[in-house]
């Protein structure tokens, strides 16, 4: 209720033609759908010409029961295929709905997959994950209900005039006239609500929002002696809310006021004509009943249409985003490499990761004790928001050392990160790695991406832990490995003690995106992963962020484990890791600013020493504290 | 709470509103005797002008026509406009209702619901009970309007047909109710959890595609979506099947009610008990009330999940206050100094206490820090302090008077708190500061804005105070959330402040800073600052170390080293 039936949202055509390209299951359900229209629409004709058969029978002509059963029989006949055309509308657009949601939802996921991780912020996946689900769950509004009257509004009308016609000009007449004005003065009639609704939208909203902001914060109120006063200003509020609402939809309501007096005028009309005419002795009375019994069913798809239509919009804005997405122009040259916005090449794009070159396929050789992996101005905006660019960074990581890259959020850590994953492309600048046979350094882009990633462990900022246990977590990174390797892997990323403390240890459920397991400790699953992966160059995202003093020490030494004969890049805004580090990069606003060795580094004055020294005003100098 | 009491509190509810209710019911039945008297005026017209009498005697079925027409479709605009009305002025009424009973709730009373979850179920369920009235409670009562109605036009006519349609009216609604109602509540629970299975199976591809591409393993994760969307769109297909079954039900159950009245009154027309003329009346009347039940299967699934946000809603309402004041509260104290006395709680039965007999004291002038590790009762100990949730057994006192024998509010007024995730309002930074001190004019935000250092950023905002914050407002860091609610907390002047973690939320470099920072700006007052990282040497006096509900150390802050010694 709190958002108005005419939503600030796209008017569109009734029907996105792109959800008719998209989805192809849905191309038999049409066929079926005006089949099953043409049905009704037969039946209620039926029904009306043997109604009237059947009072007009035992009116002007007296025949009693016995004379009209073969009538009365047909009616029976014509309500059971009625009542299984009924039946049959539902179980055949929930069929075609279902269809059309599987499909575009996988396309949208291997669209999404392929664009890569950091195309979209967390939020906005966020928002298509709903979209994905409950929104297209809503799609079924759009098949179920919207379609089948779609088609009877068009159906019903044509045919019943059809049959009119022989019978009663002046009829068909009024319909002609009656029918065509409803859609037009409604879609006027819309107009001008829409455009008065879209004024009072966004103030509607605001208080519309104010009760669950209001709830949100009842703990803070009490902190601030606020609490007490909110009973009355959400009695308030909610008033004006509802003063607002009313005046929108007094107007709101007009559009459709104006279809039920149209229609109601236009069978008071067609009645009271049919009644002269048999005055006049210039219609049977049978045929008039008929008339006058199949009006009401003309008008009656018309006036359901438009109230399936709101119902059908929030389906159709949720598939028309998704179409969007699916859709988009590849203005992210993203994680496939090469832009292929056709439907084949969005299916395949996903395939199609690991090999983004096929035509130069070389293995990255293995990093360690080989040349150093150069990162070269490299430039790096993302589409969609400003944090996080790269502006001409430059470093180079040598095999075997431990490297800590600090500097404040949004700096372009994790952005350096994704880059040496594959995930994205610099849009300036390069990244050479040593590749096979022999080592040379090759740009990124020419190697086989599925390869590369093969020598890597990650542990993202906010690891994704899987639907299923922490073992199947773990074997994420390594399908073959037993439960021994398992074990050890937990045991070296400090698992040990979480596990001992569930049910089921390491076949314990982690719940969905392992709800049931603190930051900490999903944390501590990521670096077991990463110690099962057995690669050679690790990427550490923040590793010992909302770790207490004790995890975090078993995390220090895991780390120390992994770091044994193996490169790692940890970014962190620990000093304690960055100390234990063989070289430090201070990156400030996408470049590096400073780097060297730790001890170096705190010998200087500069941007470690502040950090060090968590001094305010020098750290807010580099964009750090706010 | 069982069905019926629910729905009797539900109407207890609307009970002052009864008048706007009876008035939207009252439009209902209007609407649907308009159209059943249209097409039954209609029938009549057309029978009694095939027998071609004057013209004269057909203007009143002429005018009654017409004038049907158009109320029908007058009564339906103001019956839509009428019960939205009511459903919004009930709406009102609930989340007044709410808001006071959590407030007194929040946020000891609520334990066992998830903050952000007791919040939006809270809403929705409210938000669905406003129209419980309009789509479950009304079109009952509205239908046995329309069918008086119609059965006021039938039974005086043809008496038989007019029990054969009262049968399958009345039969016919609450069979189709009864029949939706049973499949829609079979069906729920495997649906929900069909549908979790599936967004659990979407957002692992969709928050897990980095995990998945590094490790090479989308494709068998789009299979499980597909097997997950596979498995729900089974149960659907079930709940087609049976919806169809609904609507095949009332197709078929309206079509051979109208058949019946028809084959009862041809032989009444024979008869001569029915004249011929008024036949179409009663069967155009039978065709026409079938207009009045058609919403039931629907109305009937609505109150099913009607009766279930009811239920949850008044388990909000019925909770008992955590923490009543005193019938007499004593005068607040000035807050010279806060005190723990072997103060001992536990959240539930069965659960380890949160607080096991903890003692301590924080004196006005005195900077405190609480060190321990999440999960070690540093954030009870505050709610235990600020009167916002009652202790089993000890003592927790201001200036030696006991918390209990105070009023919550003279409490907070003494005792300010900062919590660890603080609420901005969607509102501007002004109307957010000046909720703590109602007439604060803005020299005086901007005095404090400058001892938590946002002077700064709020000078670089285009719109300064103006700007709006909170949800859907400006991007506010973490340490900034906390310097303004540290801003909030200044501008009520409390002589004791406790701030709960107010680093948590940002990183270590800013932490180490931002602490400093609100340190200076809280010096002068009492501070108990709760956090699980040392501080630095000098920033406190004293360092109190909990672990598992108990204190377990106390050091001098000089030497911050010493405590976490006593603590591990």
């Amino acid at each position: 209720m709190t958002a108005p039936p005419v939503a600030s949202g796209r008017r569109g055509p009734p029907i996105d033609p792109r959800l008719l390209r998209h989805a192809r299951s849905a191309r038999g359900f049409l066929a079926l759908t005006v089949a099953l229209g043409l049905v009704t629409a037969v039946t209620v004709i039926a029904q009306a010409e043997l109604l009237a058969t059947v009072i007009a029978g035992a009116f002007t002509d007296g025949r009693d029961l016995a004379g009209l059963a073969t009538p009365l029989l047909a009616l029976l006949g014509v309500v059971g295929v009625r009542a299984g055309v009924a039946w049959a509308t539902e179980v055949a657009a929930h069929r075609s709905a279902a269809g059309v949601r599987g499909e575009l939802r996988r396309r949208l996921l291997r669209r999404v997959v392929a664009e890569g991780p950091v195309a979209r912020s967390g939020d906005q996946r966020g928002a298509l994950a709903v979209s994905a689900t409950r929104g297209l769950e809503a799609l079924d509004a759009f098949f179920s209900r919207y379609l089948p009257q779609l088609a009877l509004a068009v159906l019903v009308p044509l045919l019943a005039i059809a049959w009119i016609w022989p019978r009663d000009l002046l009829t068909v007449g009024l319909l002609a006239v009656t029918l065509p004005v409803i859609p037009v003065f409604m879609a006027l009639i819309g107009k001008m609500a829409g455009r008065h609704v879209a004024r009072q939208w966004s103030s509607l909203q605001q208080l519309g929002g104010h009760f669950v902001d209001v709830m949100a914060g009842l703990t803070t109120l009490k902190t601030v002696g606020a609490a007490r006063r909110q009973r009355e200003r959400v009695e308030a509020i909610t008033d004006r809310f509802r003063a607002s609402t009313m005046r929108t939809l007094r107007v709101a309501f007009l559009s459709a006021g104006w279809l039920e007096l149209m229609a109601m005028i236009g069978t008071a009309m067609i009645a009271v004509g049919i009644g002269l005419r048999l005055v006049e002795g210039t219609l049977d009375l049978q045929t008039g009943l008929a008339i006058l019994i199949l009006v009401p069913e003309v008008y009656l798809p018309v006036r359901n249409l438009g109230q399936q239509f709101h119902a059908a919009r929030e389906g159709m804005e949720s598939a028309a985003e998704l179409l969007d997405v699916i859709d988009a122009d590849d203005d992210a040259p993203a994680a496939t490499g090469d832009a292929s916005g056709e439907d084949e090449g969005v299916s395949e794009a996903a395939a199609s990761l690991g090999a983004r070159a096929r035509e130069a396929p070389h293995a990255p050789a293995h990093p360690a004790g080989h040349a150093p992996i150069r990162l070269d101005a490299l430039h790096y905006a993302y589409p969609r928001r400003p944090e996080g660019a790269l502006h001409g960074l430059d470093l180079a990581i040598t095999p075997g050392e431990r490297l800590a890259v600090i500097g404040p959020t949004g700096a372009g850590k994790s952005t350096l990160l994704a880059l040496l994953l594959g995930f994205a492309a610099p849009q300036q600048g390069a990244i050479t790695v040593p590749a096979e046979p022999d080592g040379t350094p090759r740009p990124l882009t020419a190697l086989d991406l599925r390869a590369w990633r093969a020598s890597l462990a990650w542990v993202p900022q906010r690891p994704h832990l899987v639907a299923g246990t922490i073992a199947d977590n773990l074997r994420l990174a390594r399908p073959e490995a037993t439960s021994a390797q398992v074990a050890e892997a937990g045991a070296r990323a400090g698992l040990d003690d979480v596990v001992a403390a569930l049910p089921a240890g390491y076949d314990s459920d982690v719940g969905e995106d392992g709800q049931r397991l603190s930051a900490g400790q999903r944390r501590r699953v990521a670096l077991a992963r990463a110690w099962l992966r057995q690669a050679s160059l690790v990427l550490l995202d923040e590793p010992t962020a909302d770790l207490d003093p004790a995890s975090e020490a078993h995390v220090v030494e895991a780390i120390d484990g992994l770091a044994r004969d193996r490169t790692v890049v940890a970014v962190t805004h620990r000093l304690a890791l960055a100390e234990r580090a063989d070289r430090v990069a201070v990156i400030a606003d996408g470049r590096v600013v400073q780097q060297g060795a730790p001890s170096t580094l705190a010998s200087l004055p500069g941007p470690y020493r502040a950090i060090a020294e968590a001094d305010p005003e020098a750290l807010r100098g580099l964009g750090w504290v706010t | 709470m069982s069905d019926l009491a629910v729905l009797r509190r539900l109407t207890a509810l609307a009970a002052p509103l009864r008048g706007h209710f009876a008035l939207a019911g009252l439009l209902g039945v209007g609407t649907l005797a308009a159209s059943i008297g249209l097409l039954a005026t209609s029938g009549l017209l057309i029978s009694w002008a095939s027998l071609q009498p004057p013209l004269l005697d057909l203007m009143v079925a002429i005018t009654a026509v017409r004038a049907l027409g158009i109320s029908r479709a007058v009564l339906r605009y103001l019956e839509r406009l009428a019960s939205h009305d009511a459903a919004l002025r009930l709406l009102g009424r609930m989340r007044s209702r709410v808001i006071a009973r959590v407030a007194a709730l929040a946020p000891a009373g609520l334990e066992g619901w998830r903050r952000g979850d007791l919040v939006s179920r809270l809403v929705d369920d409210v938000e669905s009970l406003q129209t419980v009235y309009i789509r479950a409670l009304a079109p009952p009562l509205v239908a046995l309007g329309a069918i008086a109605v119609a059965l006021a036009i039938v039974v005086p006519l043809a008496p038989r047909a007019g029990l054969v349609l009262a049968a399958g009216l009345l039969g016919g609604g609450v069979a189709v109710s009864l029949l939706a109602l049973r499949l829609g509540r079979a069906a729920g629970r495997r649906l929900a959890d069909a549908r979790g299975a599936l967004a659990t199976a979407v957002d692992d591809v969709l928050g897990g595609a980095g995990e998945l591409l590094l490790y090479d393993r989308v494709e068998d994760h789009l299979d499980r979506v597909d097997a997950a969307d596979a498995a729900l769109e089974h149960l659907q297909r079930r709940e087609a099947w049976r919806a169809g079954l609904v609507a095949g039900a009332s197709a078929a159950l309206s079509g051979v009610t109208v058949v019946a009245v028809a084959a009862v009154a041809v032989p009444a027309v024979a008869d001569g008990a029915l004249p011929g003329v008024l036949l179409a009346v009663v069967v155009l009347t039978a065709l026409a009330a079938f207009e009045a039940i058609a919403p039931l299967p629907q109305a009937a699934q609505q109150l099913s999940d009607a009766l279930a946000a009811g239920r949850r809603v008044f388990a909000v309402l019925d909770a008992p206050d955590p923490v009543a004041d005193p019938p007499s509260p004593q005068p607040a104290p000035q807050g010279r100094v806060l005190a723990l006395e072997r103060a001992t709680l536990r959240y539930a039965l069965g659960q380890p206490p949160a607080l096991d007999g903890v003692d301590l004291t924080v004196s006005r002038g005195e900077r405190v820090a609480l060190l321990g590790p999440s999960g070690a009762g540093k954030t009870t100990v505050a709610e235990v302090l600020t009167r916002l949730r009652p202790l089993a057994s000890g003592r927790a006192t201001l200036d030696g008077i006991d918390l209990a024998e105070l009023a919550g509010d003279d409490v907070r007024a003494v005792v300010g708190l900062v919590e660890q995730q603080p609420h901005l309002f969607a509102t501007s930074l002004r109307e957010n500061l000046r909720l703590a001190k109602r007439d604060a004019d803005d020299d005086e935000l901007a005095a404090v804005l400058a001892r938590v250092r946002l002077d700064r950023w709020v000078a670089g905002l285009p719109e300064g105070l103006d700007t709006t914050v909170g949800p859907g407002g400006a991007q506010v860091s973490g340490g900034q959330r906390q310097r303004l609610a540290l801003a909030r907390q200044l501008l009520r002047d409390p002589p004791l402040l406790l701030l709960d973690e107010p680093t948590a939320d940002v990183d270590r470099v800013t932490a180490a800073a931002l602490r400093r920072e609100l340190l200076d700006a809280a010096t002068g007052r009492g501070v108990l600052l709760i956090t699980h990282e040392l501080p630095a040497p000098g920033e406190v006096d004293r360092i109190i170390t909990m672990e598992r509900g108990r204190v377990v150390g106390e050091a001098t802050g000089a030497a911050p080293h010493q405590a976490v010694g006593a603590a591990t």
